[in-house]
């Protein structure tokens, strides 16, 4: 039997790209399984800047910053517990703040 | 002379510069757009001066970056400048202030941050440590936050003695250290806390604005509190008011003269429940003898129907002499005095709100 990680794809928005070398997609390799937090925490190894724009020192998502997993936003599953399979596609996304 | 004012707005840094004695300005930016600039400070200390900016994006959370070319260009660190330890719970909020150290110190630079603390960089700020002896401090539960959120506002280092540290709060007041930040006491002894009608003269508690000193005078302190206007001559131990002569005891800010220790300014807003200039006028405020009088500085300023706050850190003086004074309100003007206030000059509008600024002489 060959294990095999789990293959996530992170699509960045333009306003972060000057935070991950201008990638617009960044692919990882999770060991399985595999939740949104750790693929946060292998951002954060990776390009330490862009994790930090998406979650405070404590791990938490920022208020205005939107995480979708699939299509659907990570707080409406289980957060950064929200489980991630071979294949999955995260979105960051601002959200509407400001004026 | 060539002098730098850095412009700290609701949307971003400006940068204006003067090779003139300060009459004609160019101006750069916005630089970090569309982030809250709270705190900036201009690191003289060192050759070229350091432009270090606390930015705030209401998406992507706050952080510190720093220009060793005058804005040109800009490093932020890959990992948080500032940040919280994991066992603190804590999350960064904002950087309200970032303060140089003493001059034989030149790597040091303070942080005063939001959520109430207190941050110390070794390096030239591109990391800090939190300073646990205020962060462990027993009364720290009972700071409450002011309108503007609960922050260290003010960091004032001892000219001469490194152990020696002072810094201010909303909600909490003024608290001290003598021991290089391992232990602090709270020093508010005679600032009235009028919200606290039960007792309006706690030990600690109140809403101190700003404070400020002159660093030949280092036992002097002058405080604007939420309503209030104070000096303290024995180290901030007590306070007495120096409110007489101002047209209101309200206001954000308060600055000392850089060479003429007990010249102060300030900007008095009517009361807390009407915050706008009194008569509707944009007044400075000075005083040559530490409190005593006051004299209205107007010359150059908008005459009537001026509306606009200046807060707490949008009003400042250079290092030059005859001193520059500067002034940025919330709707998005910023005024120069070239001559410590007698005469005043529109550097710039239409900015987005002032938030701070800072000047300096940088060549």
């Amino acid at each position: 039997m060959t294990l095999s990680g789990v293959r996530v794809e992170v699509l960045v928005p333009a306003v972060l790209r000057t935070d991950c070398g201008g990638a617009a997609r960044l692919s990882f390799v999770l060991s399985s399984p595999a939740t949104l937090g750790d693929l946060l925490a292998e951002v954060a190894g990776a390009h330490p800047r862009l994790e930090r724009r998406v979650r405070d020192e404590q791990g938490a998502i920022r208020r205005y910053v939107n995480v979708y997993v699939n299509g659907e936003e990570a707080r409406s599953r289980a957060g950064v517990a929200t489980p991630l399979h071979d294949g999955t596609q995260v979105q960051i996304v601002p959200s509407v703040a400001g004026g | 002379m060539t002098v730098v004012l850095a412009i700290g707005t609701g949307k971003g840094l400006f940068l204006a510069r003067s090779g003139d004695d300060r009459h004609e300005w160019q101006i750069s930016g916005p630089h970090f757009p569309m982030t809250a600039v709270y705190s900036v400070a201009i690191d003289t200390r060192r050759q070229p001066a350091r432009l270090l900016v606390g930015v705030s994006s209401s998406h992507f959370g706050p952080s510190v970056a720093i220009s060793d070319d005058l804005g040109e260009t800009w490093q932020e660190p890959e990992v948080a400048p500032i940040a919280f330890p994991t066992e603190t719970g804590a999350a960064l909020e904002r950087v309200w202030q970032l303060t140089p150290g003493r001059a034989d110190q030149p790597d040091v630079i303070y942080a005063g941050v939001q959520p109430s603390a207190l941050f110390r960089s070794e390096d030239g700020g591109r990391s800090f440590a939190l300073v646990r002896g205020l962060w462990d401090h027993p009364h720290r539960e009972h700071w409450e936050p002011g309108f503007g959120g609960k922050a260290v506002h003010t960091v004032l280092p001892h000219p001469t003695d490194p152990a020696r540290v002072v810094v201010a709060m909303s909600t909490g007041g003024v608290y001290r250290t003598s021991d290089g930040g391992a232990t602090w006491e709270a020093t508010n002894t005679g600032i009235k806390a009028y919200f606290l009608p039960d007792n309006p003269y706690p030990e600690f508690g109140q809403c101190v604005h700003k404070i400020a000193r002159h660093p030949d005078r280092p036992e002097q302190f002058f405080a604007q509190n939420h309503h209030g206007v104070y000096r303290s001559d024995d180290g901030g131990s007590t306070w007495v008011s120096i409110a007489d002569g101002l047209p209101s005891d309200f206001g954000f800010p308060i600055v000392v003269h850089p060479h003429r220790p007990g010249v102060i300014y300030t900007f008095p807003l009517t009361a807390d429940g009407l915050r706008f200039p009194p008569e509707d006028r944009c007044r400075i405020y000075r005083s040559e003898d530490a409190g005593s009088t006051w004299t209205a500085l107007a010359k150059g300023l908008p005459e009537e129907g001026f509306y606009a706050t200046v807060l707490r850190d949008a009003l400042a003086c250079d290092d030059a002499d005859p001193a520059g004074v500067y002034v940025g309100a919330r709707s998005g003007e910023v005024y120069a005095s070239a001559d410590e206030g007698e005469s005043w000059r529109l550097v710039a509008s239409h900015l987005p709100d002032v938030l701070c600024v800072r000047a300096a002489v940088v060549g």
